[in-house]
């Protein structure tokens, strides 16, 4: 059994060598147009400014203390975010009446962007951490809650006979043909959630002032250093590329049997 | 023994309603093997599926042992024509037999112990760790007779179970029904649109008409038991039987037409 997916391993390292070289074509530019007065230096300091920025931010123990209340505030708000969709969509998705009276109200709220909600979080928790997790697990729960939906209504009628007809508990209907069908749904839900939930995480920390590394970026900002704040944008930009890598890598580890990842094997 | 009284289903959408099943009556003897023979659409699968308590008839009923059948009964199992969809994906074959073993409360030993059985008895010895997807067509629906046969049935049904798998395929699963039916001693309801088959495989064949359904004609098999699919096939008895279920099939879809 050969996947597609895997391809020839020469052509993959091409791949991965243009990438590499695309991103020093970047730097290079980022490094050259404000030396050759291109951009405004006051704006846009020379890439290697910026890596000395970064590597002097590395130093600084409240750099770390910010990066973990960033992470933290993430992984909490993904966290609540997740248990309560997947409990909430299975619920709502498995008993037909539940899912008519929601789906007008789940379509109304979803849309809501979870930033108009700044003002609430403020209110309800001031500049603390939860005004942060407020925000996280509203974009975040959405994305997963609609994922879980769509994951229960493919459960396969026959599938599901079977288990009925094997006189499955209604437990394990759930545990062993509901959920194992809806788990790559929820992964997907999962990966979009994560990426979320960071923009939400450094948005309520950059606007309300939480404590994380978007309020470090505000500091840096208001305190007119531009290569620090540029060295913590690059923190939060690498901090999304792990996550999503994370997720991926995980995805692919569980869902081996899935038609997604397995590569499809002709029966 | 597996009674079947009066049964009718009408489907209702909006107001129209669809009647699937007019009138059906016939009995399957414990330890009897009986085929299903109707022409195509003919509510085969609705029949299959009132039997097996998934779907509650709108008048008549249906018995085992005679306790009335309202929901899956107990000691009793199916074997879907879909076995693509019938097993779960993301289990191996071993966990897809064994988890309606653990659904039951069987033992560990005894489950690992009847798993291992079944999976010998229809010829998939040293496919456990495998995954169903990873097998043949055939293979899977062997997979998921075993599935049946570990769960230890009383009465097994089966739907339409060969009509996906190819010709050579087919023939060897028939034998190995009548083989494990011999052997295990299960009353078995075989649901079939293949003539052929029902002759081959039945004791009994009951004939159904065209939708609305009713039963059409019964007819006893009175070939050897002892079946084989060049001799059985070819005995002059053989090509009697299998003329007149045909005869009664055709029979059934022109009175449809007047």
């Amino acid at each position: 059994m050969t996947s597609p997916r895997r391809g020839n391993p020469a052509r993959s390292g091409s791949t991965a060598l243009l990438g590499a070289a695309g991103l020093a074509g970047l730097l290079l530019v980022m490094e050259l147009a404000p030396r050759l007065g291109l951009v405004d230096e006051r704006y846009l300091p020379p890439a290697s400014r910026i890596a000395a920025a970064l590597a002097e931010e590395a130093g600084t123990p409240a750099f770390w203390t910010a990066l973990t209340d960033t992470l933290i505030a993430w992984s909490a708000g993904l966290a609540i975010a997740v248990g309560a969709a997947v409990l909430a969509g299975i619920v709502i998705g498995s008993i037909p009446v539940l899912r008519s009276l929601t789906a007008s109200t789940i379509e109304f709220l979803r849309p809501i962007p979870s930033v108009a909600l700044i003002p609430l979080a403020v209110l309800m928790y001031g500049t603390d951490l939860g005004s942060t997790l407020l925000l996280v697990c509203y974009a975040a729960f959405w994305q997963v809650l609609v994922q879980v939906l769509y994951g229960v209504a493919d459960v396969d009628p026959v599938a599901f006979e079977t288990a009925r007809s094997f006189r499955f508990s209604a437990w394990g209907r759930i545990r062993h043909v509901l959920w194992p069908t809806a788990l790559p749904y929820v992964f997907t839900g999962v990966r979009l959630a994560a990426s979320v939930a960071l923009v939400l995480a450094i948005t309520a920390e950059l606007v309300i002032g939480s404590p994380g590394l978007g309020k470090e970026i505000a500091v840096a900002q208001a305190s007119e250093a531009v290569p620090t704040m540029y060295a913590l944008i690059v923190v939060t930009g690498v901090l999304g590329v792990i996550i999503n890598l994370l997720a991926r890598t995980g995805e692919r580890r569980l869902l081996a049997w899935h038609q997604s990842v397995r590569g499809e094997v002709t029966a | 023994m597996l009674e079947v009284k009066g049964l009718r289903k009408v489907y209702r959408s909006g107001n129209r309603e669809v009647e699937a099943l007019r009138d059906l009556t016939f009995t399957v003897d414990n330890g009897e093997l009986v085929c299903l023979v109707g022409p195509s659409g003919c509510g085969k699968t609705t029949l299959l599926r009132c039997v097996s308590g998934l779907l509650d008839p709108t008048a008549g009923d249906v018995r085992v042992d005679g306790k009335p059948v309202d929901g899956p009964p107990p000691g009793m199992a199916v074997v879907f024509q879909e076995y693509g969809r019938s097993l779960f994906p993301w289990m191996s074959v071993r966990d897809n037999v064994e988890l309606p073993l653990k659904q039951k409360g069987v033992g560990r030993a005894r489950r690992r112990q009847l798993v291992e059985q079944s999976l010998d008895a229809v010829g998939l010895t040293g496919t456990a760790s495998a995954y169903p997807w990873q097998l043949s067509g055939g293979m899977q629906q062997r997979v998921a007779i075993a599935r049946a046969v570990a769960y230890e049935p009383q009465t097994l049904l089966m739907d339409e179970p060969f009509a996906a798998v190819d010709a050579q395929t087919r023939a060897d699963l028939e034998d190995l029904v009548r083989e494990l039916w011999k052997r295990l001693g299960v009353t078995i309801l075989f649901v079939t649109h293949d003539i052929d088959e029902s002759v081959y495989l039945g004791q009994r064949v009951v004939m159904l008409s065209t939708s609305p359904t009713v039963v059409q004609e019964e007819l006893a098999i009175d070939l050897p038991d002892q079946r084989d699919q060049l001799t059985t096939r070819a005995d002059p008895r053989f090509i009697q039987l299998r003329t007149r279920v045909y005869e009664q099939i055709q029979a059934a879809k022109r009175n449809a037409v007047h």
